[in-house]
């Protein structure tokens, strides 16, 4: 065995060197991208909660007045104005209503006079397990579907079967969730009697709306799954795997679905969180007493500090699902870190 | 052994091939689809409320809330109007909407867009972060948000949904302008002082405005969705007024009585949105798909049964040994994207001794790659390989390859590939990559299977293998990851490796490093190499033969050490006479091949083409006169 080598190959250019000082960093460049990441999340929120607090003084005219209607007497106009804090300073209320929120205050509904914080959390348990079993599903179903529509087009077998598959994705992606939702009603419940139209409970409860929940993100995702598989089968390391003859179970499982997911999560984040706001939708045709409902109520009534703990609700559910999918992202694809830093 | 055919049979395979076709992108079926639902949509919203109004006003409320039937097809409502005649008069304000909110989402994330691209650093970073915040919001939040401030009615719904929907838009112009603005040609034209105006009118604007008519036909759809579902929600449009969102909220509730009543918006809704889908698909749409993917594949059966037309002719010195690969006739073709095929690589006989290192050696698009990977057995649908006889060793690789032969073919013939920036898998380590072969070919267990992989590293002369091996191929430079291709070629027993331009990628001196390491794998292992390059001095001072390949077929097989004195083929000889050497005369440019020579016809073989230079075989007349034709 000979004994000349060189370590490095080239002459230290910048970007060499700003990986060896990379290295020397103390803490990993992984837990420097989680930090950065949960310091963009605490600065979104941050947003969040200013973007809700200021909603009730953009509204034009008194919000108070559009709240009750133009029948309510002027002096419960005035005693509203003055339970809400409303009559008080700007920067007052922005206090009281920080300060509010650190005590686990989120005010009290205009229209009803229920604490907004009791709506939330005798509600948030329906709305978390409606969007986890749809986000289960979307992902679990996507990524077989979307690999086997690559590789039936692929190999060119299987034509028809494609197209069948192709098809069907097109038509569960046009049609809008609302929509869908109704149609899964009128055959589900209505036609075949299999599952209640309406409510929340039991596990037949659970279908339908789940169902109308996720399958449009779900064929939306196998598309991109199935866009990326092409793509990743095309590639030469895919060429490197098959050219060591590696049965077509380990190119698939392990040489492939890992680029896979890292593309495809990358892509169909957005979508996941779109399937948060889906739940609001879901909710209003199944009659499911969770928070989206209450927040379309909310909207439809004026009901401005019940839509501020709505908002909030919804928003953070949205910035944490991002946040688990970029933590998903660093945890199995090793270069996220370098393309963000 | 197939039975001769004179050669003048070889037209019969290029007339299959297709003339390239300049098509307008209506002329497909999305295209007409489109058309055709723009059409009905216009015919609907223009004289849909004129002549359905009597209809859709008139009460009667004896048949409140009768189903669906011959004389009202959606049924009617609470006050007796007929659901078919609203929904048809409700087409001009739900489209009318639609491209209201559309545009001004298309307006407002184009303004912002291209004010970032010119913007100096940090407002342009500041502006860009704030779209990025607002874009990991769901549209329907946002739009939500925004109805709250001006209230629920028709214009309010569209202030929001047109609002919620620039981020999105923005991100796109953005990043479409910005990828204009960093390509050569605008540096070039802001250079010569062509101000930020002029960049985005000259150069940003015609070349994002495909991307963006795709991307504002399909905002349309998502915006008509968006509104039917806000008045779904009862947010949208309020009663009086009525769009299909609306109808079908009020349908909902009669869903058992009259299922009609809240299907037929739906199914409006559903069709506008696929007609904004199509049109988006029409202005995006590529060549190549569609029905003529049936007529390709028609014609690429029909190729695979032409028979072999050609007695194959020995090159090889080392007849008497057997060799431990070989080839005869193969022919490459693939589909050409307008319905026919083109053969790319024909003819091409090669044997390979054991322990011998032969070239192929040629321009780019001279099929050695494709004769490489063929070689191996690694060629897939789309291409369509056909051969008279393709071996290794003693495993017939033109039959389907058993389990036995398909481990002894991972173990003992090795790849490396062009590129090492990609033929590594970037998910997995190096390790794992490395350890493949010993694991899953020749059992061994996971710590065997590691000392072996670092063995590997060793061997190609990288250090620190333990540590090595468990990092990621982005953490190698060029070159390493070269070498570590090589060393999984040494992780088996390899008696082949084929070696597809392995230095092509790399700098001068890590070519050097590269082949120093091919030429030590190939002392110690005693493996045969196959070495692709377009560099005929790196192969003539690598390999014991080199053959010349030109335009899809083998024109000549050489001694490399007599390579410059052998050369008949004038093609040889020109690729020759542009190496420099010492004696060169330096006040002259280097010769250039000349064009006549590089169009030269190699139908058959090396003879044939001597014979007639500047020949006329159909193809080459054909695809001249292809050209001429787009050009025209």
């Amino acid at each position: 065995m000979t004994t000349t080598r060189d370590t490095a190959d080239r002459p230290p250019t910048t970007e060499r060197l700003l990986q060896i000082t990379r290295l020397q960093h103390r803490r990993s460049p992984r837990t420097d991208f989680a930090i950065r990441r949960i310091g963009r999340l605490l600065v979104s929120l941050l947003v969040v909660v200013l973007a809700a607090f200021f909603l009730i003084h953009l509204v034009p005219g008194d919000p108070v007045r559009a709240a009750l209607g133009p029948t309510a007497p002027a002096s419960l106009v005035e005693s509203t104005r003055a339970e809400l804090g409303l009559d008080k300073p700007v920067p007052q209320q922005l206090i009281d209503y920080l300060g509010g929120m650190l005590r686990g205050d989120f005010g009290t509904s205009i229209q009803s006079g229920l604490s907004v914080t009791d709506t939330i959390v005798s509600r948030f348990p329906t709305t978390l397990s409606l969007a986890a079993l749809g986000f289960l599903l979307a992902v679990v179903a996507a990524l077989p579907i979307g690999m086997g529509a690559a590789l039936l087009a692929r190999t060119g077998r299987g034509r028809t079967a494609n197209s069948g598959v192709s098809a069907v994705l097109g038509v569960l992606i046009a049609v809008p969730d609302f929509l869908l939702s109704v149609g899964l009603i009128a055959v589900f419940s209505m036609w075949l009697g299999l599952f209640p139209p309406a409510g929340w409970g039991s596990a037949g409860n659970a279908v339908l709306p789940v169902l109308g929940l996720a399958l449009g993100p779900m064929a939306y995702l196998a598309r991109i799954v199935q866009v990326e598989m092409i793509k990743v089968l095309d590639s030469t390391y895919i060429s490197t795997a098959r050219a060591k003859r590696l049965p077509q179970r380990l190119v698939l499982l392990r040489h492939a679905l890992p680029n896979i997911i890292t593309a495809t999560l990358t892509v169909g984040g957005l979508l996941l969180s779109g399937l948060v706001a889906g739940t609001v939708i879901i909710e209003t045709v199944f009659a499911i007493p969770g928070t989206g409902s209450t927040l379309v109520s909310a909207v439809g009534t004026k009901d401005y500090p019940m839509v501020q703990g709505m908002v909030l609700v919804y928003a953070t559910m949205v910035l944490a699902v991002n946040l688990v999918v970029d933590l998903i992202l660093i945890t199995i694809d090793p270069r996220t870190t370098i393309a963000e830093g | 052994m197939t039975t001769f055919v004179p050669r003048d049979t070889a037209p019969a395979i290029e007339g299959v091939r297709a003339k390239p076709r300049r098509r307008s992108r209506w002329i497909s079926v999305p295209g007409i689809a489109a058309i055709i639902g723009v059409a009905a949509l216009l015919v609907i919203a223009i004289i849909g409320p004129d002549v359905w109004i009597q209809a859709a006003t008139e009460r009667n409320i004896a048949e409140r809330w009768s189903p669906a039937g011959p004389q009202h097809p959606f049924g009617t409502d609470d006050i007796g109007r007929d659901i078919f005649a609203r929904v048809m008069v409700a087409a001009r304000l739900s489209l009318l909407l639609t491209i209201g909110a559309t545009a001004m989402l298309i307006i407002g994330g184009l303004a912002i867009g291209l004010t970032a691209a010119i913007l100096p650093r940090h407002p342009r970073r500041a502006l860009i972060w704030i779209m990025d915040m607002l874009l990991a919001f769901p549209w329907l939040l946002l739009v939500l948000f925004f109805t709250v401030i001006w209230d629920a009615s028709a214009a309010g719904a569209m202030l929001a949904i047109g609002l919620a929907g620039i981020p999105s838009i923005t991100r796109l112009v953005y990043n479409m302008a910005s990828s204009v603005t960093d390509q050569d040609y605008v540096r070039a034209a802001r250079v010569v002082g062509v101000g930020p105006l002029g960049i985005l009118v000259r150069h940003v604007l015609p070349n994002i405005a495909n991307p963006l008519l795709v991307q504002s036909a399909a905002s349309a759809s998502v915006t008509l969705l968006a509104f039917a579902g806000l008045s779904f929600l009862g947010l949208g449009v309020q009663a009086p007024e009525y769009d299909w969102g609306r109808l079908l909220n009020e349908g909902l509730g009669h869903l058992y009585t009259n299922p009609m009543a809240a299907i037929g918006p739906g199914i409006l809704i559903v069709f506008a949105g696929l007609v904004f889908t199509l049109i988006s698909e029409a202005v995006a749409e590529q060549p190549g798909q569609g029905l003529r993917a049936l007529a390709r594949a028609t014609r690429m059966a029909l190729l695979a049964k032409v028979p072999s037309r050609r007695e194959p002719v020995a090159v090889s010195k080392h007849d008497d040994e057997a060799p431990l690969a070989e080839v005869k006739d193969l022919r490459i073709a693939f589909p050409d994207g307008a319905g026919g095929v083109v053969e790319r690589v024909s003819g091409v006989d090669l044997r390979i001794a054991p322990g011998e290192v032969v070239g192929i050696v040629g321009e780019s698009g001279s099929g050695k790659s494709l004769t490489a990977m063929a070689f191996a057995g690694l060629l897939e649908a789309p291409a369509i390989v056909t051969a008279d006889a393709r071996r290794f060793d003693d495993i017939d690789l033109n039959a389907k390859i058993g389990a036995a032969d398909r481990k002894r073919l991972g173990v003992e013939l090795g790849m490396v590939f062009q590129d090492p920036l990609t033929s590594l898998n970037p998910a997995l380590t190096i390790g794992r990559q490395l350890t493949e072969v010993p694991e899953v070919h020749m059992g061994m267990s996971r710590s065997a299977a590691r000392t072996r992989a670092a063995q590997a590293l060793d061997a190609v002369g990288i250090d620190d293998s333990a540590r090595r091996l468990k990092q990621y191929p982005h953490e190698f430079s060029g070159g390493m990851r070269q070498r570590a291709m090589i060393g999984m070629a040494l992780t088996g027993t390899p008696k082949l490796i084929i070696a597809d331009e392995p230095t092509t990628a790399l700098d001068v001196t890590v070519q050097r490093q590269v082949m120093g390491v091919l030429r030590r794998a190939q002392e110690e292992t005693g493996a045969a190499i196959v070495f692709i390059s377009h560099d005929i001095a790196l192969v003539s001072a690598f390999c014991d033969r080199v053959m010349v390949m030109k335009d899809g077929v083998a024109v000549e097989m050489l001694d490399a050490a007599r390579i410059r004195e052998d050369a008949t083929h004038p093609y040889t000889q020109a690729l020759i006479a542009c190496l420099p050497d010492m004696k060169s005369d330096r006040t002259k440019p280097l010769p250039v091949i000349p064009a006549d020579l590089a169009a030269v016809a190699v139908a058959g073989d090396a003879v044939v083409a001597q014979a007639a230079p500047g020949g006329t075989a159909p193809s080459h007349a054909e695809s001249a006169a292809a050209a001429e034709e787009v050009k025209a």
